[in-house]
């Protein structure tokens, strides 16, 4: 590695679940309502009201840790973790403590920094994922006025997986991969839409470093533990670990006795984005006693292996099967395969009706990366409202088959620019594929047998390969001819010699 | 005989009958309510007007021919720590002084679906953390029989409210014994049906796995007939349970032919008061000159550690559930503001009596880290074996007889600089909590001062119509229950 460390990171991620309603109540689980709108008695944590588990929410939260290879709790329970702020009415949160459950899977991430060298896939231990209810949000005054600051309990009680992955990820690069991984999962499974800036994926990084030093140990001294919150977008986790990581190493050179895991306390740091840095928040000096203990107004939640089942059967292909899938079913590399499944489910479709009218997959898989991808960001669309459906698309490959790569995307564009078939934006550009009549062919044939008369003796002496020969001439001075034509056009000439 | 030393059946009927109105019946109740209120105080609140109203909606149901639910027209008082839409629900703590809540409790609906008169909301123990509603933080309930004492608590208003006929009947909630003790001090029945037979749902809490409610009555009938009303499955409260409610009045003059009552044997031993242990033995040939025969039973651990459990378990759930009081979503806030932390705990400190910051203070230490195994995760154990000592014992009996309380009402202020010896007052009623299982108290004589004597009957989970049926039993066969307060 370049960096004279080894960075260990930890990852926890907080989910928050695509449900109708909230965990404990029926109020709407939805973002961006006017403040304070969407509450009740129960999630306002009135005096006297008790909540009742959201059985869905329930499910997708089975749905996720299934597929994060999860071992599956058969007796799970809610348990109360208790600290007062004003975001939280009830001055708890109802979570899971020491029976969560799920607990001891793993995810595997691709890394792909070239895509000639391909992926390199790594498995991410999982500790556990339990579910738990989402605070509220606390609006302060920045004017600086020190006016009151206000509370939206919209968000108070809406359901959160929280996945706490183990301290396996080794650089800013495999962080970033693990959580576009779990976002992609979460999202092909219809668990979260885990979108950042909403606040619907959030996480919290724990960084420290091992540096090797012979004379230590275990070969190596580690740096103390630094949580990163803060981390609005995936840029930041990137940006905030390299930081981090390489001020943590500077901290120690300065100060190789004491900066040290052990000697120093953990310490919560939040990211600055516009500053670039990380900037300490407080010293856990011990623990934090949340007082946790058994909810009284919550059931214990038994789950079946019969459930589990059902669960399993209603998941669907995950990534990382789709992924060999698609490399054995259509022949593409590894790279591809990912880069396809990282587009999500409409483009692996949109492929999969492409590769099969062609019946090419690597071709199919080539053309969508050169034209579609490009132009989905350009015009900052999702592939379910692509203009350009999979069968005209795969028309299009079929009838440009001739044409160079640039007058593929200039008709290509042409035609999303103008909204027209492959036909008129051909019509429009006059980018198309040279026509031939079959007399001029014949024509050019028979000059070519002209032209070669050792070939045309090869022939008939039996070695039927020298025809190719003749054949490459005509199609050297006629680009984009049909291969087929010449080919019988030559073969019947050659008999008449 | 006045309209209000009738019982609700008697009401009931009358009004069937045509004789009385709704309307006529809660004034005739209003008007004892003002009379008595300066003597008994177990009101907090009582909107005359309202309770017009509810009744003189009654009475225009009935005269439009209308179908009217099994309470109709029967003045009901409540706890003040069951929320009532629009009216403030203070649990009698300077905390919640103002508190409106926007929604009814599941047996509030109830009642308003029976047509019950919803005339008052009654005192308690802060919080229902007390035995003799000394620790309200608005005023002191007397005792109907002798004002110079208390009438049992938590729910002491309710059962005063009932003794006193301020209201044929009330509910009141029971976390370690706050219905029976109560009732067993102010000479009337009352019941604690099993946990997750009576929906909490908007029962403000103390101790979540031990609170139900449960109704106070002058009679075994009108408390089953409370009962059933608010009796039934909530899907809004998860430990409520999906069974369905028998038609308690119905069985309920069938006497039980060869009951088997067990008398534990460590409950008849120390710090009984011989009075009403002479009260209860008595009551014991009763029964067996009705056929019943006594069985020993042995409840070691509820004898001996049902206390240290209870106050583990009901002040460690309190603490959280109390949490919620820090005058920044609810309750009182400090006039004398600083920041976050200091505002919530002088709110805290200023609103919050003395019992309930002790219990406050008990249970976060009881849940603190390095603590938890020694006390919560011990006492949750003990707990266990309670129930299963019930359990064995009722493969032996059919119901648990017992005093309700060791002794008779004390006198206000003896207990109070001494929390220890009023928890000891709660031992033969708190281990039902624990175990989860239903008990009634009924009145079985009274001392020489004329107190008032309860007998505590216990049963296993949802067998609240045997309850009933061996209650009726005996009372049918005495007229303590006829008795009135010198008032």
């Amino acid at each position: 590695m370049a960096e004279p460390y080894k960075i260990v990171i930890g990852l926890e991620v907080h989910v928050q679940l695509l449900t109708k309603t909230k965990l404990f109540c029926g109020c709407r689980n939805q973002f961006g309502l006017p403040p304070n709108t969407a509450t009740c008695p129960v999630c306002l944590g009135l005096p006297g009201s008790l909540p009742v588990m959201n059985r869905t929410a329930f499910q997708l939260a089975l749905r996720a840790a299934l597929a994060l290879n999860c071992q599956m709790a058969s007796f799970t329970k809610w348990d109360r973790k208790q600290y007062y702020y004003p975001d939280l009415p009830k001055n708890y949160q109802i979570s899971q403590y020491d029976l969560p459950f799920s607990a001891e899977g793993w995810l595997e991430i691709n890394i792909h920094p070239d895509p000639k060298k391909g992926h390199t896939p790594k498995r991410v231990g999982i500790i556990r994922a339990h579910l738990e209810e989402d605070a509220g949000k606390l609006l302060h005054d920045e004017s600086g006025r020190g006016g009151d600051s206000r509370v939206d309990l919209n968000r108070t009680g809406t359901p959160l997986l929280e996945i706490v992955s183990k301290p396996e990820m080794n650089s800013a690069e495999e962080a970033v991969a693990y959580l576009e991984e779990i976002r992609l999962l979460m999202r092909e499974l219809g668990v979260s839409d885990c979108e950042m800036q909403e606040g619907s994926l959030r996480c919290d990084a724990n960084v420290n470093l091992h540096i090797p030093r012979s004379d230590e140990p275990h070969g190596y001294a580690a740096t103390p533990l630094v949580e990163i919150k803060n981390l609005n977008s995936f840029r930041s986790v990137g940006r905030a670990i390299r930081y981090e990581a390489e001020r943590q190493f500077s901290a120690f050179q300065n100060d190789p006795q004491n900066y040290r895991i052990g000697r120093l306390l953990k310490t919560t740091a939040g990211w600055d984005d516009a500053r670039g840095r990380t900037e300490v928040q407080r010293h856990k000096e011990e623990a934090a006693d949340y007082r946790y203990f058994p909810d009284p107004d919550l059931v214990p939640v038994t789950v079946s292996p019969e459930q589990i089942d059902a669960v399993r059967r209603e998941m669907g292909e995950l990534p990382s099967q789709q992924r060999v899938r698609l490399q054995t079913q259509y022949g593409l590399s590894p790279y591809d395969a990912n880069v396809l499944t990282a587009k999500g489910r409409p483009m692996v479709a949109y492929f999969e009706a492409v590769a099969t009218i062609l019946n090419d997959g690597k071709q199919a898989s080539h053309r969508i990366s050169d034209l579609v991808f490009p132009a989905l960001s350009e015009r900052n669309e999702e592939m379910e409202s692509f203009p350009i459906r999979a069968t005209e698309f795969a028309g299009f490959i079929q009838a440009t088959a001739t044409l160079s790569k640039q007058d593929r995307v200039d008709l290509f564009t042409h035609m999303l620019e103008q909204g027209v078939n492959v036909a008129a934006a051909m019509e429009a550009t006059g980018l198309k594929p040279a026509t031939f009549d079959e007399a001029t062919l014949r024509a050019a044939v028979i000059a070519a047998i002209g032209n070669n008369p050792k070939a045309v003796a090869d022939y008939q002496s039996g070695k039927t390969a020298a025809a190719n020969r003749i054949k490459g001439e005509v199609l050297k001075a006629n680009k984009g001819a049909p291969n087929d034509l010449v080919q019988r056009l030559l073969e019947e000439e050659l008999a008449k010699q | 005989m006045t309209i209000t030393d009738r019982t609700a059946s008697e009401l009931l009927a009358l009004q069937a009958a045509g004789d009385v109105s709704a309307r006529a019946i809660t004034d005739a109740f209003l008007a004892v309510i003002r009379e008595r209120e300066p003597t008994v105080q177990a009101f907090v609140q009582v909107d005359e007007a309202a309770a017009r109203q509810q009744a003189e909606a009654v009475d225009a149901k009935r005269r439009a021919g209308a179908p009217l639910g099994p309470l109709a027209g029967v003045p009901v008082a409540v706890k003040d720590v069951l929320c009532t839409r629009g009216v403030r629900t203070t649990c009698s703590s300077r905390m919640l002084a103002d508190y409106v809540p926007p929604y009814d409790a599941h047996v509030i609906e109830r009642l308003r679906a029976a047509d019950a008169v919803l005339i008052g909301k009654t005192n308690l123990d802060e919080f229902a953390m007390g035995s003799s509603t000394e620790n309200s933080a608005f005023q002191v309930t007397r005792n109907p029989w002798d004002s110079t004492r208390i009438p049992g608590g938590s729910s002491g208003g309710s059962a005063a409210a009932v003794a006193a006929r301020e209201a044929p009947l009330s509910l009141g909630t029971d976390t370690g014994g706050s219905i029976r003790q109560p009732a067993s001090h102010c000479g009337i029945v009352g019941v604690k049906p099993t946990y997750g037979r009576v929906s909490r749902y908007g029962l403000v809490a103390f101790a979540n796995s031990l609170d139900q409610i449960g109704p106070f009555a002058r009679t075994v009938t009108d408390a089953a007939r409370l009962l059933a009303v608010i009796a039934g499955h909530d899907a809004r409260d998860s430990t409520s349970v999906d069974q369905s409610v028998p038609a308690y009045t119905q069985s309920l003059d069938q006497p039980l032919q060869n009951l088997r009552i067990g008398i534990p044997q460590e409950f008849l031993k120390t710090g009984l008061d011989a009075e009403v242990e002479a009260a209860v033995r008595a009551a014991l040939r009763e029964y067996q000159a009705q056929g019943a025969t006594l069985v020993d039973v042995t409840l070691p651990h509820a004898a001996h550690h049902a206390i240290a459990v209870y106050y583990i378990v009901a002040t460690a759930e309190a603490s959280s559930n109390l949490a919620r009081y820090d005058g920044m979503h609810f309750g009182h806030r400090t006039a004398d503001k600083g920041d976050l932390i200091a505002t919530m705990s002088r709110s805290r400190t200023e609103g919050f009596g003395p019992e309930v910051q002790r219990r406050i203070m008990l249970g976060t230490y009881a849940l603190s880290s390095g603590y938890y195994d020694a006390y919560y995760l011990q006492a949750m154990k003990v707990r266990r074996l309670i129930a299963e000592e019930f359990a064995t014992a009722f493969t032996q009996c059919d119901i648990i007889a017992s005093p309700t309380s060791p002794t008779a009402a004390f006198p206000i202020g003896e207990k109070t600089a001494d929390p220890l010896t009023m928890y000891l007052s709660d031992i033969y009623t708190i281990s039902a909590n624990l175990a989860g299982i239903p008990g009634v108290s009924l009145p079985c004589g009274f001392t020489s001062n004329g107190l008032p004597i309860g007998l505590q009957l216990l049963a296993p989970p949802f067998a609240e119509e045997r309850l009933f049926r061996s209650a009726r039993m005996y009372e049918a066969a005495t007229d303590w229950h006829t008795r009135r307060p010198p008032l």
